[in-house]
């Protein structure tokens, strides 16, 4: 099974959710973490795994044989991202903005292009007790996270509870991160943001065809809005963490919440329940 | 003009609570939401929306099949995996690279226009609020980010006003390094957790990377004085100036469940804070 965390934006305590849940579910069987926010990976802090293995991930580039290039125009004129840009002597690539369609290379009519390939991050895996323990890390100044999103999730391991924590937003890392997960834990607060971030992430899920529940952090007791978009479109609200200084200090610290307050395991297992149960098929629109 | 961008490293640390208070104590200047992908800032802003327009991402391609020999050489070339059985192309993961296009030998495929969000002009009572939509699953943050600051230029310089206030998206991907151009100042809002120093680290390298100007607020820096001490030398390391400490303080939540900026309910510390920190920008902006 594969679940996503996600939250439409940062900050809500999506890995808060996520690195608890791994931990209450490693108590009773097989887990594996994939921390898919590779701009930001910080599971790894709640979670601290020993690391065994890393692997730089890599993407297409052109490689110009400046010999064999006629300077003709055609690539900078077919590069949908003007990453190539022709000179009066030389054809300039910019990297970060390549998006390694192979279109240069295939239509030079000189062949003076061919693919190379540039480093874009790394995939680290390791293990934190009996958790697995997957992340990708982007370099830094590098624009285009999927296909390391994308190498992260070649991990996945069936048969086994596989979390990931994914990144913020709607747009497409977040969609590649959640992309084929089974269940979807959307991740809000109680405020005018956390809603309006809700109802984008809530959409996002309904576009990708993954049922999801709604689980509340920092709650104050009085969630109404959120209990009234829960309600107005059938998601379930799986449960609410109340807002708690010494839990926000323990995340200061890297010490995961399910730690800080013991009381608080109770929610996740009930969700592996609600999981196991399946009782979300019955919530997919 | 001066245009100041805040950013965070990752989202929730205050970024938008912080502008929502710089906004209401800056006198001449526009606001810009670059968080196009979950734009908050409207929020606290109470706008009243004057006119929207569409923004158009990168064409799609469609294929003709009337035109189509069935060669299969778009469904080899393309590497998104975006066309399907039948030669039909997938919206959502057709990155517009038009590959398929010019190859295709006998002109089988389209490019089409395609509005992946829009545009938002608002007017608040606190000055012009510039803030943008990108459509679900859209790429192209990047693009939208750099149109929203176009515009909150364009009426800076119509309104000679002396400052833009950018509320930049999270991360440090291609959206926040649209926002960092030109900019004069990039403000980072930090917070003293572990997490928060590697979200720090990675922002700063970001602004060091592209040669601008940074500076640092630390929200919630009473939450944990260790890790605090921990930013302040890493921004040292950096030779960042630590230009505001904000404290932990329960009725930023209240304010913000109102939809409403902190600094026009809190007192104390919290407000204090906020106040320095406004003069301290000032005198990094030079403004009057
Ligand atoms: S591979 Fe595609 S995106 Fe990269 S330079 Fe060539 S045409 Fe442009
Ligand atoms: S290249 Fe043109 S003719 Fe060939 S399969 Fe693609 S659309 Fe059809």
């Amino acid at each position: 099974m594969i679940i996503a965390v996600a939250s439409g934006k940062g900050g809500t305590g999506k890995t808060t959710v996520a690195s608890s849940l791994a931990l209450v579910a490693a108590e009773k069987g097989e887990v594996l973490f994939l921390d898919c926010d590779v701009e930001e990976p910080n599971g790894h802090i709640m979670l601290k795994p020993r690391w065994h293995k890393k692997e730089t991930v890599r993407v297409p580039v052109p490689e110009i044989n400046q010999e064999k290039c006629t300077l003709c125009g055609r690539c900078a004129e077919v590069c949908a991202f003007h990453a190539l840009v022709v000179l009066p002597r030389e054809v300039m690539l910019f990297p970060t903005m390549c998006h390694g369609c192979g279109g240069c290379w295939h239509l030079c009519p000189t062949g003076a292009i061919s693919p190379g390939w540039r480093e874009i991050g790394q995939v680290e895996e390791g293990s934190s007790g009996k958790i697995g323990f997957v992340q990708g890390r982007l370099n830094v100044g590098e624009a285009i996270s999927p296909p390391l999103i994308q190498a992260v999730k070649e991990r996945i391991r069936p048969g086994v509870l596989n979390i990931i924590d994914a990144p913020p937003g709607t747009s497409c890392p977040v969609i590649r991160a959640v992309k084929g997960a089974g269940f979807c834990l959307l991740v809000t607060e109680p405020t005018p943001f956390g809603l309006h971030d809700l109802e984008l992430a809530y959409e996002m899920a309904i576009r990708l065809g993954v049922p999801c529940g709604v689980a509340v952090n920092r709650s104050d007791g009085d969630d109404s809005s959120i209990r009234q978009f829960c309600h107005d479109n059938s998601v379930p609200l799986l449960f609410q963490l109340p807002q708690d200084r010494e839990v926000a200090r323990g995340y200061a610290r890297g010490i995961p919440a399910v730690e800080v307050r013991p009381e608080w395991k109770g929610h996740f297992l009930a969700l592996l329940a609600f999981l196991e149960k399946g009782g979300y098929a019955r919530c997919a629109n | 003009m001066r245009e100041l961008v805040v950013l965070s490293g990752k989202g929730g640390t205050g970024k938008t609570t912080v502008c929502g208070n710089l906004a209401v104590l800056a006198s001449s200047k526009v606001m810009a939401d670059c968080d196009v992908d979950a734009a908050n800032l409207y929020l606290l802003l109470d706008p009243v929306l004057k006119s929207s327009s569409p923004f158009y991402g990168l064409k799609k391609a469609t294929i003709n099949r009337e035109k189509c020999l069935g060669c299969n050489l778009c469904l080899h070339l393309c590497r998104y995996d975006a066309i399907g059985p039948g030669f039909v192309v997938d919206p959502v993961l057709c990155e517009g690279c038009t590959v398929c296009y010019h190859a295709c030998p006998c002109g089988a495929v389209e490019m089409i226009e395609h509005v992946a969000g829009h545009l938002f002009l608002s007017d608040t009572r606190y000055g012009p609020l510039v803030h943008a939509r990108l459509g679900i699953a859209e790429d192209n943050s990047g693009k939208l980010v750099a149109a929203v600051r176009k515009e909150a230029r364009r009426l800076a310089e119509e309104g000679t006003k002396e400052l833009i206030i950018t509320d930049g998206p999270p991360g440090i991907g291609c959206p926040a390094i649209s926002c960092l151009s030109g900019a004069d100042l990039v403000l980072v809002v930090a917070e003293p957790t572990f997490s928060g120093r590697h979200d720090l680290e990675r922002v700063l390298e970001l602004a060091k990377h592209f040669g601008c100007r940074a500076a640092v607020c630390i929200n919630k820096w009473d939450l944990e004085p260790e890790n605090t001490r921990a930013l302040e030398s890493l921004c040292n390391r950096y030779s960042v100036p630590v230009v505001g400490y904000l404290p932990y303080d329960e009725s930023v939540m209240e304010a913000v469940k109102g939809g409403r900026p902190v600094i026009q309910e809190c007192s104390g510390p919290m407000e204090e804070g906020i106040l320095a920190l406004w003069d301290e920008l000032k005198a990094l902006l030079e403004l009057r």
